[in-house]
């Protein structure tokens, strides 16, 4: 009973939160929609009993996209009322784009329940005798070492390319260039004259 | 009791809502993008509940690296963004038309 109530406040929040992200006048207040929309997909992982990537979603998503959304929507001076016209033009058309799509997505989950379909063999069981994360710990760390590499080097590519994008030399900074110092002699620093008395120093 | 069934609707909803917000909001970048977002967590919901309800951890796992690939999709649509403003001084994506593609 419990499970059923939390289920459906999960999947309300969830769905009204998403409906509030595209539909909201400010991005700001879009931008904390979507973190509540993120924390409920996250009750609705504990729900299901996956409990890593729950803290997975509410740490990453919530913790660093979210605020790097919120991050940029404040950085950047934008008039929002100019973005938003259009907005009714465009609804008639995205609604039935989307209820063609609902419609498509709903006939295939109807197929699907119509006839099971029996997969082969299971790639990984879950052993009920392990913890969630224990298992996934076990997965990732072994048989998908590599795929877990090359998402840490996603993720590598995705900073070196966010930093080289943003990067901008500006002009009239003054910066130290060791080379330039290592390469200053004496002899060409330093010069010995007798001064005259009575003259200024010419330099 | 919540079936898979449920899952697979809440995904579908919040899916179909992530696609009309690219469709809505066809001049704001920031909101398609938090709709990309949308999309691909209904996605994650799908993955988990069918690696929950058919017993199999690869779901989840991929899981993962879908929400690794989101982070850094984020990333770079974001720094994208900024440059873009820095150039432009507006986000209207209705006349990114520089590149004439």
């Amino acid at each position: 009973m419990i499970h059923v109530l939390a289920f459906y406040l999960f999947a309300i929040l969830v769905v009204s939160s998403g409906a509030l992200t595209i539909l909201s006048r400010n991005p700001v207040h879009s931008v904390l929609w979507l973190i509540l929309a993120f924390f409920n997909a996250a009750g609705l992982m504990i729900l299901l009993g996956a409990e890593f990537i729950a803290m997975l979603l509410v740490i990453v998503y919530v913790g660093a996209v979210a605020v790097l959304f919120l991050f940029v929507v404040m950085m950047l001076d934008i008039d929002f009322a100019e973005l938003r016209a259009g907005f009714v033009d465009y609804l008639p058309f995205g609604i039935l784009i989307a209820l063609v799509l609902l419609a498509e997505i709903v006939l295939g989950i109807g197929i699907w329940s119509a006839g099971p379909i029996e997969l082969a063999q299971r790639a990984a069981p879950a052993n009920p005798e392990l913890s969630n994360i224990q298992a996934i710990g076990g997965l990732l760390y072994t048989r998908y070492i590599f795929l877990f590499e090359a998402a840490g080097i996603v993720l590598l590519v995705a900073m070196i390319g966010a930093i080289v994008l943003t990067h901008r030399a500006r002009g009239g900074v003054k910066g130290q260039n060791v080379a330039k110092q290592n390469r200053r002699r004496p002899q060409d620093a330093v010069r010995n004259i007798n001064q005259p008395v009575g003259q200024g120093v010419e330099l | 009791m919540i079936g898979l069934q449920h899952y697979l609707v809440v995904s579908a909803i919040l899916f179909v809502m992530g696609v009309l917000g690219i469709f809505i909001n066809r001049k704001n970048v920031i909101i398609i993008l938090m709709a990309i977002e949308l999309i691909l967590l209904s996605v994650n919901i799908n993955m988990v509940a069918f690696s929950a309800f058919l017993g199999d951890l690869v779901g989840q796992v991929f899981s993962m690296f879908i929400l690794t690939v989101a982070a850094g999709e984020a990333a770079i649509g974001l720094a994208i963004l900024v440059i873009y403003f820095r150039g432009r001084g507006t986000i209207a994506v209705d006349d990114v038309n520089r590149m004439k593609g």
